[in-house]
């Protein structure tokens, strides 16, 4: 690292080339911010501005693409194809929640006067979560981590009138400040062992030095409590039933798919980069085992919790908690196979999950209400809806030809031939899903098979809006199904990490 | 006495262990949050004690942003438990008990 002034000015300067999607973001954001305070009408041009915006910066993401792997900022920020996948996926993401949060009634008028700044901390968790996939050093994971966690509280108490959105929101920021909190300790006690803050100085000092390997592991167990509580896994999984039921329906959607990547990303990030699986050195913290071990955990305690829910969201939350379960299982391989299923996955995810959480937002606008028992008889009054959260579940279950089946193929086949531990984990995995298919088909029961109570029949449809959408994303999980060779390829291109140089 | 690394480490253990345990026992949502500073201080002590002893500047660095986020999340926290106590009157985690299951 340079010492004296000029030469790191000189080396900030550099870096900045290397940084436009991020100031393109926070540009965005104070454009935000300022067009709340000029505009009276903000409902329709808040969100296209921030659709733009979006746009504007996955042009010069894409123009990342070719740069060359290296550190930028001092060590604190990488540019990989690993952290530009994840800054694609998180802006795809960012701009799905942005299309459905225009039509949440929940949202609406009736509900929140001034919807501008909840773009505008949209906006700045779409930048945190880039931060996040490109940090190298433990003070900007730190702080990325933060500045996502942070935004989603506010976001998630956006509906200051409803009780259950505060008390989420409550239990959401004491769970994140208790893990985040660990995660630092665990982060100081690695930073007393090796001295270094910056993942590829801490790994060149645990392969050439001897390391307390009690105190390693640790360590390395409190910063999982920070990235676990991220990626909702068990035992840090609490907050998320009680967090997805409160929250409203799109910041739910965008928390169950974005904050989840950026903790995935991280994660990876971390735990390959500056503690190998298999070190040169003799120590190993053997991280494998504990992934399995809380894998494990998830996939059971997720799939079977949510038999006994009747809330969807509640239900789509442990359904959820056994995803983190079964992308666990990917990064557990700790070989470019898997961690290109976890991508893979992971942008699966993304397409189905919101698919799904926005058909809940398109019937609660219509029937008021996210419980199971009053979908019956959906399925004649508001036909294509139902259809589309019937195509989002089979591709949650990981059913063909849906683009989960292929993410969970992927995941399950580069766990074969690693051994017997990988193997059993894979079929437990599978036999999971089987379990998932349960509850998750409870929904298209209730909606085409059993009448509604009052035997209403009168459609309801939605807007020619909301219909394009939910059948471009019902397009999207079973095109991607079908011909998912883009993608796969795009995303085995993508796993080069930048590894020590 | 000669003050060692030790002696601030076990001291920061104490102080982090005291704030765990503050989180889960107390019931006042304020108190818990004054807990989660005490956690964030635990930690800034044992970076200031390591940065002291390893002759590297990086953990005070490490210190500064802690404490500014310390501070953020205070600020949010708060704002959450004012307008919880406009729907609820209260600030007691036991009685904020809609969500569950």
């Amino acid at each position: 690292m340079p010492n004296n002034l000029p030469e790191i000015i000189e080396q900030v300067k550099l870096s900045l080339g290397a940084f436009v999607p991020e100031i393109s973001l926070s540009a965005l954001f104070l454009l935000v911010i300022t067009l709340d305070m000029v505009l009276n009408e903000k409902r329709v041009v808040i969100p296209m501005v921030s659709l733009v915006g979006f746009v504007i910066t996955g042009f010069f993401t894409w123009q990342q693409l070719d740069m060359p792997n290296q550190e930028y900022f001092l060590r604190m920020h990488v540019v990989d194809p690993f952290a530009v996948f994840f800054k694609f996926l998180f802006l795809g993401a960012g701009a799905l929640a942005v299309l459905i949060t225009m039509d949440s009634e929940e949202l609406g008028e009736k509900n929140v006067a001034n919807i501008g700044e909840y773009y505008a901390v949209l906006i700045a968790m779409v930048l945190g979560m880039f931060l996040m996939a490109s940090a190298s050093d433990m003070l900007m994971m730190f702080l990325a981590l933060e500045l996502v966690s942070i935004s989603s509280y506010i976001l998630t108490g956006y509906l200051k009138h409803q009780i259950k959105s505060s008390e989420a929101s409550l239990k959401y920021i004491i769970y994140g400040a208790v893990s985040s909190g660990l995660m630092v300790y665990g982060m100081s006690l690695i930073y007393g062992l090796t001295g270094q803050t910056n993942i590829y100085e801490i790994a060149k000092f645990i392969s050439a030095n001897e390391v307390d390997e009690v105190t390693l592991t640790l360590a390395a167990l409190l910063v999982m409590g920070g990235f676990g509580y991220k990626i909702g896994a068990v035992p840090f999984h609490f907050w998320s039933p009680d967090v997805y039921e409160g929250a409203p329906t799109p910041v739910t959607a965008f928390l169950s798919v974005g904050s989840k990547a950026a903790g995935f990303a991280m994660l990876i990030r971390f735990f390959k980069v500056a503690i190998p699986a298999e070190p040169t050195g003799e120590l190993a913290f053997d991280w494998v085992n504990f992934f399995a071990l809380i894998a494990l955990v998830s996939m059971l305690l997720g799939n079977f919790a949510a038999i006994w829910q009747s809330n969807v969201k509640r239900m789509l939350a442990y359904s959820s908690i056994a995803h983190a379960g079964y992308l666990l299982l990917g990064v557990l391989v700790a070989d470019d196979l898997g961690t290109q299923a976890v991508m893979f996955y992971l942008a699966a995810y993304t397409v189905m999950t919101v698919g799904a959480f926005y058909v809940v937002i398109l019937i609660a606008n219509k029937i008021g209400s996210d419980d199971v028992n009053d979908y019956r008889g959906l399925g004649k009054r508001m036909p294509l809806t139902a259809a589309a959260l019937t195509v989002f579940l089979v591709s949650l279950t990981g059913l063909p030809p849906t683009v989960g089946f292929i993410g969970k193929y992927m995941i399950f086949t580069a766990l074969l031939g690693k051994g017997t531990v990988f193997l059993t984990l894979a079929i437990i995995g599978v036999l999971t899903s089987a379990v998932s298919l349960y509850y998750y088909f409870k929904i298209p029961l209730n909606m085409y098979l059993r009448e509604s109570e009052d035997g209403a029949e009168t459609p309801m449809e939605s807007s020619a809006f909301a219909n394009a959408l939910a059948a471009f994303l019902m397009i999207l999980t079973i095109g991607f199904g079908l011909f998912f060779t883009p993608l796969a390829n795009f995303a085995k291109n993508s796993v080069i990490m930048l590894v020590m140089n | 006495m000669h003050i060692e690394l030790n002696h601030y480490l076990w001291l920061s253990a104490f102080m982090f262990t005291v704030g765990v345990i503050g989180v889960l026992v107390r019931r006042n949502a304020i108190v818990i949050f004054m807990c989660v500073e005490l956690m964030l201080n635990a930690v800034n002590l044992s970076f200031v004690a390591f940065s002291h002893f390893l002759s590297d500047i990086q953990g005070q660095m490490m210190v500064f942003f802690v404490m500014t986020v310390a501070a953020a999340e205070a600020a949010v926290g708060l704002a959450i438990v004012i307008s919880l106590f406009r729907n609820r009157q209260t600030v007691n985690i036991d009685e904020i008990n809609l969500l569950k299951g």
